[in-house]
């Protein structure tokens, strides 16, 4: 049996850092391309038929940026929970009940201008976000339930509300027997930001919230506090910050990211609320979170490098027979790499025996 | 209302639990086996998924329906040892390691039903276990169809119960897995290598795990469906703290929790046109979180839950 320990770096090398998450996708990539051949195709073609699909034409670069809109937020909300050590893997229910949110208030029950009624649907729906979890933080905070399960249980109820309202009280009575909401009023869509595409002002939005993250998380008194309770929270107790607001405000933060995904998705990109809104957002944000080792404007970029692996592998799945559950793989396989190039960046591999060179 | 009790006093009934309780029996002892050596396991959601789609592939292609379970036993075995390297040996988080173990192992199981049955719009089916009936016992009234006329399958999965209670309480390993999770350092003290303790509690743990997927393809369905796990492992997890990490309580709790589903089945049927199924369908999820919540004030986590040990590091 190979006997090794690690041993912590005091610090680590600033390239390792820059290169990691590379090496990481690039050994996924690899990793996945060995499935390709295994499926009878060439894994060469195949990725460039993905990387065509994903940014071949305005169409299909614009459409990447519209899927990788809600996954921006919904990575932000899992970095800014992570950050706190807060494992809120609920970020897919709470898209919805943001969704919910926008389809309740946007859909003429209030009209104001556009200038107001769209940031009105994105406080209301980051509020409904928030409120989801805020009971889960409570349970966490009084009882200490573990809120990984529950936030993860509550997903599939709240899946199973939505599709309580779609098929019933909310159905619209337009659609023809297909579940789906009412349409969200002119005032309320999200304009499109490149003509002829499916790109809205969501794209826009979400990575100025990431930028706004980064300010809270990296200049601010709450950002300080979020991140010492992340590292240690008995210490930070014991240095007088107060665990239990900290939490709180992270919580409600990270619900809100992920509520304001599903007002981009309900009012921006579809214009109302169906049962597909969200084909796992909310689990593709921890994904990102990950590659962007949790630092928000580090989400923007792998935000839009996942949503071009999904849009591009419908090409390639298209054009090579490749099935599409591919890109699933393909996130699934970066995760994994970025965990395993995070223990080398942070420790150096010592084998028993092995001299130590420094 | 007397309608609504009286389904407690059918036999359907207590069958049904029986059926619902197996692959969440399963998977609780092999989340049980995990936790109790220090690792969460999160990636049991897509380890049952893939144990479900591998156990039934194995069928389809020709085997016979115990190589399925075999089948589904290695592949849970892999998807853990995966799991042990990252999470014992390196020390990853667990948390993160546990979701992407989930997203690999269900995406990758999908992936590869995929490309072996491209076109299959109505999912094909296999023969499944079918139920024996035990002798003399099942013609008792009442007792007999409600509980000996069950697959091979559900009477193993009940034995795995009782292997997993003899395994921690009276074996060696057993203690040492226990100590992994309490206090590993003493355990390193005595010369036993908590690495090694640790993997062999998740490769273990995440093989019952798959089986208990490969149930609902093998012996509950006959067929393998795209999100068919659908939560079962989460609720898994949350059982696993409604039983205190005891594999007995867990055997409980599992039926306790199937005896609810069985019933509001039934009640749905009875109900369905005042309350819409949705609610009925949300309760399994919600009664994990009251159980939670329930079991919250007597939680004693394992003590070295969640804490990587590292050689060298001893203070």
């Amino acid at each position: 049996m190979l006997k090794f320990r690690l041993e912590e770096r005091t610090k680590s090398p600033y390239w390792l850092i820059i290169l990691s998450p590379f090496i990481a996708i690039l050994v996924a990539i690899i990793l996945a391309g060995i499935l390709i051949v295994l499926a009878g195709a060439n894994p060469f073609e195949s990725y460039y038929q993905l990387i065509i699909g994903a940014f071949g034409s305005k169409n299909s670069f614009a459409e990447t940026l519209a899927r990788a809109t809600p996954i921006i937020l919904t990575g932000l909300a899992a970095s800014i929970a992570f950050k706190a050590k807060f494992w809120n893997i609920g970020a897919e229910g709470q898209l919805y009940f943001g969704a919910l949110a926008t389809t309740f208030f946007g859909t003429g029950l209030i009209v104001l201008p556009s200038t107001l009624m769209i940031p009105f649907l994105f406080v209301m729906g980051a509020l409904a976000g928030g409120l989801l979890l805020l009971p889960l933080v409570l349970l966490k905070l009084y009882y200490k339930v573990d809120e990984v399960v529950t936030t993860l249980l509550l997903n599939f109820v709240v899946v199973l509300l939505v599709s309580y309202l779609l098929e019933g009280p909310w159905k619209d009575p337009m659609s023809l027997g297909w579940p789906q909401g009412k349409s969200v009023i002119d005032e309320g869509v999200l304009p499109q930001v490149l003509s002829k595409t499916r790109l809205h002002l969501g794209f826009i939005i979400s990575v100025f919230l990431a930028f706004s993250v980064w300010f809270i998380l990296s200049k601010t008194v709450i950002g300080y506090r979020i991140k010492s309770v992340g590292l240690n929270a008995s210490a930070a107790s014991h240095a007088g910050v107060p665990i239990f607001k900290t939490v709180l405000i992270v919580a409600i933060l990270s619900g809100g990211m992920a509520g304001m995904a599903g007002v981009t998705e309900t009012a921006g990109l579809k214009g109302y609320l169906t049962l597909d809104l969200s084909p796992g957002f909310g689990y593709a944000g921890i994904a990102v979170a990950m590659l962007a080792n949790l630092n928000p404007i580090g989400v923007i970029f792998s935000g839009i490098f996942l949503a071009s692996i999904y849009v591009g592998a419908d090409a390639m799945s298209r054009a090579m027979n490749v099935p599409t559950y591919l890109a699933d793989v393909i996130v699934a396989l970066t995760v994994l790499c970025i965990l395993l190039s995070l223990v080398f960046v942070h420790y150096r591999v010592l084998f028993f025996g092995a001299k130590k060179d420094d | 209302m007397i309608e609504f009790i009286e389904i407690i006093f059918t036999a359907g009934f207590w069958a049904a639990t029986i059926r619902i309780a197996c692959p969440l029996i399963l998977a609780t002892i092999g989340e049980v086996l995990c936790e109790r050596a220090g690792v969460l396991n999160l990636g049991i959601e897509g380890i049952m998924s893939i144990g479900a789609m591998v156990g039934w592939m194995t069928v389809y292609l020709g085997a016979d329906l115990y190589t399925g379970i075999l089948a589904a036993l290695v592949i849970g075995g892999i998807f853990g040892l995966l799991h042990a390297v990252f999470t014992v040996y390196l020390g990853a988080s667990q948390h993160v390691t546990g979701i992407g173990i989930t997203m690999l192992a269900s995406s990758l199981g999908f992936f590869c039903f995929k490309l072996i049955l491209p076109a299959s719009t109505t999912p094909p089916k296999i023969k499944p276990f079918q139920p024996i009936d035990i002798p003399f016992l099942s013609e008792l009234p009442f007792l007999g169809p409600a509980f000996f006329q069950h697959t091979p399958f559900t009477y193993l999965a009940i034995l795995v119960v009782v292997f997993a209670f003899w395994l921690m309480n009276s074996t060696p390993l057993g203690l040492s897995i226990k100590m992994a999770g309490e206090n590993p350092m003493a355990l390193e003290a005595q010369g036993i290598d908590v690495f090694l303790v640790r993997t062999i509690a998740v490769v273990l743990g995440s093989a019952l795990m798959a089986v208990g997927g490969a149930y609902l393809t093998l012996s509950a369905f006959d067929a393998f469906y795209f999100g068919m796990i659908n939560g079962r492992g989460w609720i898994a997890i949350a059982l696993v703290i409604f039983a205190s990490w005891k594999p007995e309580r867990a055997l409980i709790g599992a039926l306790l929790f199937a005896g609810l589903d069985a019933y509001q089945v039934r009640a749905q049927q009875l109900a369905g046109a005042i309350i819409p199924y949705q609610f009925f369908l949300m309760l399994p999820f919600l009664l994990s979180i009251v159980a939670m919540v329930i079991a919250a004030k007597r939680t004693r986590y394992p003590k070295a839950l969640l804490i990587p040990f590292r050689r060298g590091e001893r203070h």
